[in-house]
């Protein structure tokens, strides 16, 4: 890596909810410019782990930096401009249902960059069309719209001021292979044009493997595997094996009684 | 022994909301006073609490102010005092019913309003959205609706107010027969101008008390709709009794 301080700097970050550890020391560098994506079970942690990062929650315990710069201690004015580098796509869209669609994509144009209303509509548009969404969605509301709609939204959303440092939480997830081929692009063309520092969460290997410039595999609150994203097939750790396979067979055991 | 740690959880639980909302309320109040003020947001509460409460508030106060008319009548004349029903209706609805009915009201209609609206947008992440695009959830949600609720509630109960004294001058005079002059007359001749501001004081205090109650609640909503659903309830609960415990601490200020 040519870059030696990493834009995003984990190093043993834990976080539980009462008894339950869910972060057991997370250990994980993100590089200017690149793509990450985390793979993992379903409850796993990976969505809590980016909720830390960006200050949502606190963790524990550990050291978080952005850009070399602790932030686990931040006051509230230096969150706040901390968080203006980052965008977020939620798991569930996370779309203001009071507000129509194309304020929801304007809506960190006009709050945060100051961008005059009218021509925070243009670029939104242009956000929507980006995500393959006509103008004829820029005035309904969020409820009227479909699961993958909403979450092309909120891709528009997150995208739209053009944020140094994008999450992705299952960007491609409830939508067609076409469609998801058309957002796996759009992030690419996120970390290659714009130079955002990309990190993703999928299940869809697909996915992963055309966004990724490398992959880490979360498992039990901890990172297990971290490498290139081509030598993922021939990465000898059986965990990341089973689940890049899909097997129910294997070290990873789900807990499920037969019926 | 048992027995023991329960009410020590208990009690330690009560300190930690207590905290919890005092702080809340604290940052509510700063952030009230901080630029950026959204505007924009503060209309669109003040409609919201004023406009489409206006209905169920002067509904609410005409009849009291009717009931209060007939009530009166009918008790002040066992010792012939029925002269001053009009002055009991002024009075009892400028200083007392005016404020906790529209208060009450408000209570059940906004308060719930703001909790649901406000618990749906914790527990579908909306809230943790707002935080990173920049905007922070106290100012953008909290604030406005906390000065509509204080701004317009005594907006509320002028109008409460002179509907109420329509509602007993319409028994006083239909009903009664009382001469229409004679019980204006009768109205104007002993109210106070303080009669009045003590209950919109009291009016912009339950406004802020309901206000707060709906956004604490709702802000602090967990799991789903179950939570919203008790999120609501326990904003118009806690509002009505807070309402009824500050207008007793208010009367005694003013009236001590
Ligand atoms: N606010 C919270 N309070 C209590 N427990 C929580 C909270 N948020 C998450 N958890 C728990 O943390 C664990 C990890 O949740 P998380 O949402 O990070 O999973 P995930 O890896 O993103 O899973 P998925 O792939 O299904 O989205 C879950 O077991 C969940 O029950
Ligand atoms: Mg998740």
């Amino acid at each position: 890596m040519t870059d030696p301080v990493p834009m995003i700097s984990l190093a043993g970050v834990t976080k539980r909810f009462g008894d339950k550890v869910v972060l057991d020391g997370v250990d994980l560098d993100v590089a200017r410019a690149s793509s990450m994506v985390v793979i993992g079970g379903s409850g796993t942690g990976k969505s809590v782990m980016l909720k830390c990062i960006l200050g949502l929650l606190a963790p524990d315990a550990g050291s978080i930096r952005i850009d070399g710069a602790e932030t686990t201690r931040l006051g509230r004015r230096a969150r706040e401009q901390l968080i203006g580098r980052f965008g977020m796509l939620f798991q569930g869209a996370a779309l203001f249902d009071s507000l129509p669609v194309w304020e929801n994509v304007a809506f960190g144009l006009i709050r945060a960059r100051r961008v005059p209303r009218r021509e925070a509509r243009t670029r939104a548009l242009d956000k929507l069309a980006a995500v393959g969404l006509g103008p004829e969605v820029a005035g309904l509301f969020p409820a009227e719209l479909s699961g993958g709609m909403q979450k092309r939204v909120a891709l528009a959303r997150a995208i739209a001021v053009e944020p140094e440092i994008i999450f992705f939480d299952e960007p491609t997830t409830g939508l067609d292979p076409i469609m998801a081929d058309v957002i796996n692009e759009l992030i690419i063309k996120c970390v290659r044009d714009l130079g955002a520092t990309a990190l993703s969460i999928t299940h869809d290997m697909a996915s992963a493997r055309k966004i990724a410039d490398r992959i880490a595999m979360i498992h039990q609150g901890r990172i297990i595997w971290d490498g290139p994203v081509g030598e993922i097939d021939h990465c000898g750790n059986a965990y990341v094996d089973q689940f890049i396979n899909g097997r129910a067979e294997g070290p990873i055991s789900m807990q499920v009684r037969a019926f | 022994m048992t027995f023991l740690a329960a009410i020590g959880r208990t009690f330690l639980a009560f300190l930690v909301t207590t905290g919890q909302f005092t702080l809340f309320a604290g940052a509510a109040v700063t952030h009230c006073v901080r630029p950026p003020i959204y505007l924009r947001m503060i209309g669109r509460q003040m409609i919201d609490v004023g406009y489409y409460s206006l209905p169920v508030v002067g509904l609410t106060a005409l009849f009291t102010g009717m009931v209060l008319a007939l009530q009166s009548y009918t008790g002040f004349a066992r010792f012939q005092a029925e002269s001053a029903v009009a002055t009991v209706v002024v009075l009892s609805i400028t200083r007392e019913l005016g404020p906790v009915l529209a208060g009450l009201m408000v209570a059940g209609r906004i308060g719930a309003a703001m909790a649901a609206e406000i618990g749906t947008m914790r527990v579908t992440e909306q809230i943790d959205a707002l935080t990173t695009l920049s905007t922070n959830p106290i100012k953008y949600l909290v604030v406005p609706r906390l000065i509509a609720g204080t701004l317009t509630l005594p907006v509320l109960v002028v109008v409460a107010d002179i509907i109420g004294v329509f509602g007993g001058f319409l028994v006083g005079v239909y009903r009664l027969g009382f001469n229409a002059a004679t019980y204006l007359t009768r109205t104007w001749e002993y109210l106070e101008p303080g009669d009045v501001i003590s209950g919109l004081v009291k009016a912009a205090v339950f406004g802020f008390v309901i206000a707060l109650m709906g956004c604490y609640h709702g802000y602090r909503s967990r799991g789903g709709a179950e939570g919203v659903g008790q999120a609501t309830t326990a904003a118009v609960v806690s509002a009505s009794i807070l309402i009824l415990m500050t207008n007793y601490l208010l009367t005694g200020l003013f009236f001590s």
